[in-house]
């Protein structure tokens, strides 16, 4: 393949991977935060998202779009009230501690893959593509459905974003993060905020899981790879930072795609944690971390 | 006055102690083992990959398991003795698969081993077992057997290795597909011997390898490697495992569309996945090696009518209960044939216990041929006592209108290579 086209199929699975990459590693940024906890689990609320998804859509008879769009709806649903479950019933009583936190949702982890292991199987899941319509793009065909992933990731970010700045949610979460216990001594109930995030930043992860099924297959061993690259993402951008992350995101996801294409996926993988490396000693806070971070 | 008191209680105890070790002595079960060992159950301890990346395949090695051990069982067993599987998931991790070793010969006191797939599996138990002097009868396909780098313990008599496999298939690909190939393999042994034996064998008969593409086994997502096919590529060489296989083929036809190269495909690639899913199209008219044909053939004989109907596998290789769950029909046969490979060679060997376990091997490297048969449905069979390794017939199909219809089968000779060990000089 001539250089123009090769760069240009590397910089589409790169933004594929990049789009994917954002959402979960929002989910987890938010986490972080608002709570100032770090979700060993997310990879596995990821991992929901997409059993989910095959479990739902497999209800579904006929057109395979409408299966997808019930499964777009009802996964991160789930996923979200699962979260919000293991807070109530763990996080909670830890009162948020970074450390025993850890521990627990490390504990969270096992408990949700092997749930998933005993009542889904061990089997990969395919989920039909809402729409099957191949690109023919000369020196390579692209699934059209993978650009809807990218759309798709953008619209969910920016409405993110818009619930963070401009809706009264949104003002609450940011108090929140600022001070949460000024935010508490003026009246706003930290522990349903939490819950709220904990739960919210699960459901946009199976988002992206959902989006993501029906070019790969829902698997119970899934969570693990994404989880690693989300803190990889989280720990560039900067702890917390809505901005940074989804920066974050679409550089290493770019940079895997065209490395991953034009030399190996091991370099790729390789080359994020060496920047992981450099942004901690030269910037420990992240690319757009703030101070207090 | 203390002290007496605990005298009388330790004296009331242990008459109670021997009453009660005297009527578990007289319960049936008991009575058995200790009157007569000759009755108890063979005990085969069921390596099998539950869960991990060989989760399929592991589902249908048990359910072929299940249903040779039956057939064997209500033909009198070994020597009148029945069958018991003690089944144990390796979770298709090395080490794992070693624990599982070790719990069958100390915990399960079971006479032998068998089953695993994965050969990073089968390597990293085959050390185990042979410390442990536990026969292990794999069905895994790799050519670790026979290249000598395991042991005199470990056997693979059911089911022929990669090298075997790849050589006979050379000379159709060069004649029929291609003479310019691109492989690509999961970046494990088993890819690897796919990569060496295949080249090489492809090479002597004048063809070209002109790309070679590795794929790490824990890959989700393949399209990035696609690039990397040289494009004078004639023919596609593809062999998957795992859990993404599915993913792989989908992204392969996305990629190439109809201007692919073609494509000569084993079916690992596909196997347990339903040829029919939307997306699989463009394989219409592309080769695969398959070690027993998933479609029943027009030519198909009673025998694998037999052993299709008696694992509850359909005509199109799915699950009689579920058209969806589509079969490892061209591994899983192996687990049928070993188990009545074990079954005569203990009785040949007159095995009675863990203490004839040597006699067995000796009993099974002595055996060279099997005729097709109710015990080898996949056709005849020749056994090389000295590199534990078996050989046989190989099929070919082409994907015609959603099936895979038979296109050549190769001979058993096509399949043979100069012996690389001879276990039976080592010592037990």
């Amino acid at each position: 393949m001539d250089l123009g086209p090769y760069l240009l199929f590397a910089s589409l699975e790169g933004l594929v991977h990049a789009a994917v990459l954002s959402l979960i590693a929002l989910g987890l940024s938010l986490v972080f935060g608002v709570m100032r906890i770090v979700n060993v689990a997310h990879g596995e609320f990821f991992m929901l998202g997409a059993i989910l998804a095959w479990w739902v859509s497999s209800f579904v008879l006929g057109n395979p779009a409408l299966g997808f769009l019930l499964a777009l709806l009802v996964a991160p649903i789930i996923a979200g009230i699962i979260a919000m479950f293991s807070d109530w019933l763990i996080l909670k009583h830890l009162k948020y501690d970074p450390e025993a936190t850890i521990i627990a949702t490390i504990g969270i982890l096992y408990i949700i893959q092997q749930a998933a292991l005993m009542t889904f199987g061990p089997d990969a899941r395919p989920v039909e593509q809402p729409f099957n319509v191949r690109l023919d793009l000369y020196w390579f065909g692209f699934s059209a459905y993978k650009f809807f992933v990218i759309f798709a990731s953008i619209i969910l970010l920016l409405s993110v974003w818009l619930v963070m700045a401009k809706t009264k949610f949104g003002l609450l979460l940011r108090a929140t993060q600022l001070d949460s216990e000024t935010a508490q001594a003026f009246g706003i109930p930290i522990s349903t905020v939490y819950s709220l995030v904990f739960g919210a930043g699960a459901a946009i992860a199976a988002v992206g899981a959902v989006l993501i099924v029906p070019i790969q297959q829902a698997h119970y061993l899934m969570g693990g790879e994404p989880l690693l690259l989300a803190f990889i993402v989280v720990i560039i951008g900067g702890l917390g930072s809505l901005r940074g992350t989804v920066a974050a995101a679409v550089l290493i996801g770019m940079s895997d795609g065209i490395i991953s294409v034009f030399f190996s996926p091991t370099l790729a993988k390789i080359l994020a944690t060496l920047l992981v490396v450099f942004v901690l000693l030269i910037r420990p806070n992240g690319l757009f971390g703030t101070a207090k971070v | 006055m203390k002290k007496n008191f605990k005298n009388n209680i330790t004296r009331r105890k242990l008459m109670k102690g021997v009453a009660a070790a005297g009527s578990i002595a007289a319960m049936p079960g008991f009575v058995r083992y200790s009157q007569a060992a000759s009755s108890s159950p063979i005990k085969i301890g069921f390596q099998v990959h539950r869960t991990g990346i060989g989760a399929a395949y592991g589902r249908w090695y048990d359910r072929t398991t299940q249903a040779a051990v039956k057939i064997l069982n209500d033909a009198g067993g070994v020597n009148g003795r029945p069958i018991e599987i003690v089944a144990e998931d390796d979770g298709t991790d090395p080490k794992r698969g070693a624990e599982a070793l070790e719990k069958f010969a100390n915990q399960h006191n079971c006479d032998v081993a068998f089953g695993t797939l994965f050969s990073h599996v089968v390597i990293g138990s085959a050390p185990r077992a042979g410390e442990l002097k536990l026969p292990y009868f794999v069905v895994s396909e790799g050519h670790h057997v026979a290249s000598g780098m395991l042991n005199r313990y470990t056997l693979q008599p059911g089911i022929t290795d990669v090298k075997s496999q790849v050589q006979a298939m050379a000379p159709f690909v060069k004649e029929n597909v291609g003479k310019k190939v691109t492989m690509i393999y999961p970046d494990f042994a088993f890819g690897h011997d796919h990569r060496d034996y295949f080249s090489a064998a492809f090479e002597a008969q004048g063809g070209e390898i002109v790309g070679k593409v590795p794929i790490p086994p824990t890959e989700s997502s393949f399209s990035k490697y696609f690039p990397k096919i040289p494009r004078d590529t004639e023919v596609i060489y593809h062999v998957m495992v795992g859990p993404a296989v599915l993913t792989f083929v989908k992204e392969l036809g996305e990629f190439y569309g109809s201007k692919s190269p073609k494509l000569f495909g084993f079916i690992d690639s596909l196997e347990a996945v339903d040829l029919n899913t939307p997306g699989l199209e463009f394989l219409d008219g592309s080769y695969f090696w398959e070690g027993n044909p998933r479609y029943a053939q027009a030519n198909q004989t009673e025998h694998d009518k037999f052993y299709r109907n008696a694992v509850g596998v359909d005509a199109n290789g799915a699950s009689v209960s579920d058209p969806k769950d589509v079969s490892t029909y061209a591994h899983m046969f192996g687990c049928w044939e070993t188990l009545h490979i074990i079954k005569k060679g203990m009785e040949e060997s007159g095995y009675a216990g863990p203490g004839d376990r040597a006699k067995l091997i000796e009993a099974v490297e002595s055996m060279s041929n099997m005729p097709l048969s109710q015990a080898h449905p996949q056709g005849a069979k020749i056994f090389n006592g000295k590199t534990h390794q078996t050989f046989g017939h190989q099929y070919i199909t082409k994907m015609t209108n959603g099936k895979l219809v038979l296109a050549h089968t190769t001979s058993i000779e096509d399949t043979f290579y100069p012996d690389e060990v001879d276990y039976t000089k080592q010592s037990f």
